[in-house]
Parts: structure tokens; sequence; C-alpha cells
């Protein structure tokens, strides 16, 4: 039997599909090779690999690439035009297989979703297990059982962030902002580890049911198109009244936030600070920015008593 | 009776002309479009606009600020493609927190254009009905088309003219007259006659001038003062241009040639990479087998799609040997930075030439 490996670079849609990657090729018996959490080599050897003016995350991103380079058979590198109809993501995703084609010499297998013309995510997913030598009945309920996996591990961590929000006792913050900026760590985990000191009680914006979006989103914005920024916008609508403020994260230069931060800072009600990140953020500058908001809260919060 | 009230809307080079043509006819408003594009507009838009957003945000911003100033009370924005369709939203959002009193109207909500949508806009504008507004649509794409065609031959003879500015002149003669147009036999004997024309204006063009190829992001490519007038720069230096972005692409070309543009690069691109992303690499391609001595590619500071494009355009240039160069615009970019650049360019390309 021949076995393979699949290499998939721990960052950007990792941190969104990693339930259904890990339990498709689970399911399907294939060994899978993840790369580390970010740090300075690899954020080095991405900015190598890409234009001075991508964003961090996809920078970040190459450089995760380049490190899986020669411990894997293949590269998992989907191609997202569109995940829901009518609806529109970054183009960087779109870009993102030719991309990674182009800047480095990988072995690369990928999928392509485009439900706007018709090519649905179940479909990609038959395909990419086809691709893999296993038959389409084989790719399809593995696919099918990693959906529900997926499905039942989000619900799960949803209950016990709307738990620990009800019973939290000290300052509560909303980190709201695309996954892989929240969970990578250089970009989120540097806040994450001042607001810890700070002892505020975290809470992210990507644990949130997207069946409510339509509900919520109206509130801070009407017409926005890009899926992942819908979903962000209508969690920050949603959490607003239960959280004491809110840091939105963005990497330099995010195009679709360029613009949704805009709207979001305009409409929201609550102390609010928006932190950009690029490769040279200074940590001393970071702390000064969260104990400073922290402490906004603080005032606020005693004289509201 | 009341005065009518004002629709107004964004320069983009000299589109306005059509833009106003279609809009006056179809629509119960008095129609004006905002003040042309200055230093003072660029500032305006930059110092209300989020930080990194693209230029063609802040231009366009400038555009509403300066027009409102100016007693427009409606505003109207095309929208689709990457960014622009989201425009609308956040520039209203803006105008409306700055404290201006206006209504918003745009093509197709959430970036998508269609036949409904069309219709729900002439609704909007005024008491028109569906048939006139299609003519008249009608009228003023072929109206684009024709000015796309004159373009292209004035880019191409331009920087060899004997008479200095006698293309430029010729062009806004033949503009005027363009939106005094009444029909369709009037817009297509106008069209002849500026041909012939121009056909006609003297120029002095050596056999083997210099061939070079603008590509890149759409706003940038057909708003001249977005671009710092590289066009007008490069007709200085004797350079033939040719530019393959403009209104008439966008509104049908692009669909028509997707697949064909696919097929041609499937080494590079398998799939689109968004906005005109993959149809620049198909362009860089195409001026290589043409056998152009450069390649421009210019678009906005922070453009995603054609940061995106940049790498692959990159790999198919070195692969070739093509040389290349990039321009990013920002709107605190500095002229002679531009200026330097572009003449390192052309001395490099004189060079390789072997004059």
């Amino acid at each position: 039997m021949n076995e393979i490996t699949v290499g998939i670079p721990a960052t950007l849609l990792y941190y969104k599909y990693k339930e259904l990657w890990l339990n498709f090729f689970g399911k399907l018996g294939i060994k899978v090779v993840l790369s580390p959490e970010t740090d300075k080599e690899i954020l080095d050897s991405g900015i190598k690999h890409s234009l001075d003016e991508a964003c961090l995350a996809m920078k970040i991103y190459m450089g995760h690439v380049a490190y899986l380079k020669d411990k894997c058979d293949y590269i998992l590198v989907p191609r997202l035009e569109s995940v829901k109809k009518c609806e529109k993501l970054c183009t960087n995703f779109a870009a993102l297989y030719d991309l990674t084609r182009a800047t480095s010499d990988v072995k690369i297998i990928h999928y392509n979703v485009d439900v706007d013309k018709n090519k649905s995510e179940e479909e990609a997913f038959i395909k990419l297990g086809k691709s893999l030598g296993f038959s389409r009945v084989e790719s399809k309920s593995a696919y099918l059982l990693a959906k529900q996996n997926e499905r039942i591990l989000k619900k799960a961590k949803l209950d016990t962030q709307l738990n620990k929000i009800k019973n939290s006792k000290k300052i509560k913050i909303l980190l709201a902002g695309h996954p892989y900026n929240l969970y990578d760590k250089f970009i989120g985990g540097q806040i994450v580890e001042v607001l810890e000191k700070c002892e505020a009680d975290i809470f992210y914006s990507d644990i949130y049911d997207d069946v409510h979006v339509p509900r919520d989103m109206p509130k801070i914005s009407k017409a926005n198109y890009w899926t992942y920024n819908r979903e962000m916008i209508a969690s920050i609508a949603y959490y607003e009244p239960q959280v004491d403020g809110i840091i939105l994260v963005t990497s330099f230069p995010c195009g679709p936030d360029s613009l949704s931060n805009e709207m979001i800072l305009r409409n929201v009600h609550i102390p609010i600070t928006n932190l950009i990140m690029d490769e040279e953020n200074s940590t001393t500058g970071l702390e000064t920015r969260i104990e400073s908001f922290i402490d906004i809260i603080e005032e606020r919060k005693k004289i509201n008593e | 009776m009341s005065k009518k009230e004002v629709l107004s809307f964004p320069h983009l080079g000299d589109y306005y002309i059509p833009i106003k043509f279609l809009l006056s006819h179809i629509s119960d408003y008095e129609v004006k479009e905002a003040p042309p594009i200055t230093k003072k507009t660029i500032e305006l838009g930059t110092k209300y606009s989020p930080d990194f957003v693209c230029v063609p945000f802040k231009y366009n911003l400038g555009n509403f600020i300066e027009t409102l100033d100016n007693g427009a009370s409606i505003l109207f924005q095309a929208g689709g493609g990457c960014r622009y369709g989201y425009y609308p939203e956040v520039q209203e959002k803006i105008l409306k927190d700055l404290g201006y009193d206006f209504k918003m109207m745009t093509i197709g909500e959430s970036g998508i254009i269609n036949f409904k949508s069309l219709k729900n806009v002439v609704k909007k504008l005024g008491h028109c009905g569906m048939t006139k507004a299609l003519y008249y649509t009608f009228l003023s794409v072929l109206m684009v088309r024709f000015m796309d065609k004159v373009d292209v031959y004035i880019r191409k003879n331009i920087g060899f003219e004997v008479k200095k500015n006698s293309f430029l002149e010729l062009k806004k003669e033949m503009l005027q007259e363009f939106s005094k147009c009444k029909g369709y036999f009037s817009l297509f004997k106008t069209y002849r006659k500026y041909m012939k024309l121009f056909k006609k204006l003297k120029v002095d063009k050596p056999k083997n001038c210099l061939r070079v190829g603008i590509i890149g992001e759409l706003y940038t490519s057909m708003e001249p003062y977005a671009s710092y007038f590289l066009e007008m720069e490069l007709a200085n230096m004797n350079i033939e241009v040719t530019r393959f972005t403009n209104v008439t692409y966008l509104l049908y070309q692009k669909k028509l040639q997707e697949k064909k543009m696919l097929r041609k690069i499937k080494n590079y691109c398998k799939y689109t990479l968004g906005a005109d992303g993959m149809d620049n690499v198909y362009r860089s391609k195409y001026l290589i087998d043409k056998g152009f001595d450069g390649i421009i590619h210019i678009k906005p500071f922070g453009c995603t799609p054609e940061i995106g494009a940049i790498p692959i355009i990159r790999k198919v240039c070195s692969e070739a040997g093509m040389p290349i160069i990039f321009f990013s615009f920002d709107s605190q970019t500095s002229e002679t930075g531009i200026k330097t650049r572009l003449e390192a360019f052309y001395d490099m390309l004189k060079i390789r030439k072997g004059d």
C-alpha cells in the first residue's frame, strides 16, 4: 500500500476548516503533517517568499508552506471563490492556489469551491478524495462525517463561550477579527498575552452560529458581501450588549477589513479599539495601547456603578 | 415650482460624458458631474477615508464632498468588482456622519449587477419607461465603444504627433459633439467623421519605435489623474502605448474572453484570481508573444487582486526575459519618484533595443 502524507499549513484557512480537514483525512486514513505555530523563522521565510505589499496573514501562510516543503508528499492548498450564494470572499483566497504554485516549488493537492458557479464544497471534497485514489462513495462519506463532526464541535465551542460569558465576573473583552488573525501566535497571540496579564476574560468573535447572520448583521452594515466579514460583523453585533469592550484585530493591509472596520468603528457604541498588526510590531507599543484601553473600560464601569 | 434636485457622480477619466448622457436622458433630475479632480479633491478624500483603503475610494470620496458642496443632493455610485461594490455604503456613512444630507443610489446591491437591479435603478431615477431606458443605455454603451476605439488609435500615435496637442484638441472637440448627439445615426456619423480626421492628423512615426503595454488595476488605468498622467509621460518619450482596460472591456469583453484567456495561460493560472488578476497575467503573456519592448503594471496601494497576480506576472515575465516595472499609487506618491523610475525604465528599454 502506498502511504502518502499530506501537509497542512496550520494558518489562514486552517483555523476556519481545521475540524473538517483533519476529520476528512482522518476518515480516509491519510497521514497529515501540520506546520508548527508561527515563529520568527517562519515569518521571515514567508516575507522572503511574498510580495512586500501582501497582507501579513498571507506572508505567514507562505512561510508555513515553505516549512512543509520537504516534510510531506503534498501540500493542501484550497481555492475558495465563494462559499455562499451571492457572496464573495477576499480575492486572496481565489488566488491562493495559483499564487502558491507560482511562488514556491511544491507539490500541491487542491480543491476548488465556487458556489456562485455551482461548484459546491461537497463536490470539491469528492474530487479531492478521488485525486488521492479513493472512490466517490468513500470520499463522500468521509466528507459528510467530517462535516457532522465539525458541526458538533462548533456547537460545543459556542455553548462553552456563552456559558463563560454569563458567569464571568471580570472585564469581558471580545477579540474580533478573522480567525487566522485571532489564533495566530504572532498576530493574536501577542494580544492575548497582554490581555491575560490585565486579567480580562477573552471571547472570540469567530465562535458564533452563522445561521443568525441575516438577523444580526444589519445593525452594523447592510450591504457587506464578504462571507467572513459578514460573520464577523454579525458576531460583533451579537456580542456587543454582552461584553465590556471590543478589540478589533486586523492584519495590514487587509482589503475587505479596510472598509468593513470603518463601518464597525462607526456603528458600535461600546469602547472599541482597532489594532492593526504588521510584521514589525513592537510589543511595548501594543502593551501600552491595550492597557490604556482596559483602564478606560474600568473607569467606565466604576462610573456606571 | 421648486428647483430640480441635482444628481451627481464621481469621475472616471473621460467617461463622465457617456454617464452624463445616459443619466440626463433617463432621470427626472438635473445631472451634473463632480468638479474636476484636483489636488484638493484627493486631500479631502484622504482626510476622511479609512487609513489603508485603496486610492480610488479616496478619489471618489473627494469627488463626492466637492459635488455636495456645489449643491448636489443625490449621489450615484456604480459598485461591482472587488472592493468597489462595498464603496457606496461606507461612503454614505462617512458623508452622513460629516453632516451632509443626500441620497445615495447604486446599481445592484451587494456588488451583484443584473437586469433586475438595473430595472430598480431606472425606477428610482424617475418616470422613464424601460424601453427608452434600454435605448439610451445602448446608445451610451455605443458611445463608450466609439470613445475607446478612438482612444486606442490616439494612444498608438500621440507620441509621434507633428503638431503639438493636435490629438488632444481634436479629442476634446469630438467629446463635445458626442455629448450633443440625439440618436444612433448622429452618434455614428460623428464617430466616422472624427475617426477620419484623426487619421488625417500628421504623425512622424519611426518603424521600430518603442512599444509598451500598460496593464493593471482598472481605476488607475482609466483615470489619468490617479496615475499621475503616466500615459502622457510615455507619449512625451515617443513611446507607442497599448492599454487593455477600458469600459468596453469591463462591460462585456471580459466575460466573453474569460475561457479563452484561461486556456492560453493554463501553465500559470488554473482559475481566475479575482477582479482583473488573471486578465493581467494573460495580457503580459500576450504582450510577450507580440514582441513588445516592455510592460508597465500600475495599481493603487493595497489592491488585493493585483497583489495576488503580481508574483505570477513576475514569473511569466522573468521566464521570457521581459522587462516589467511595477507602480503602486497612493495619495502621497511623489511625482518625481515616478518620473525618475520611468526614465530609468525608458533608458533601459532603449539600450536593449540597441539604439
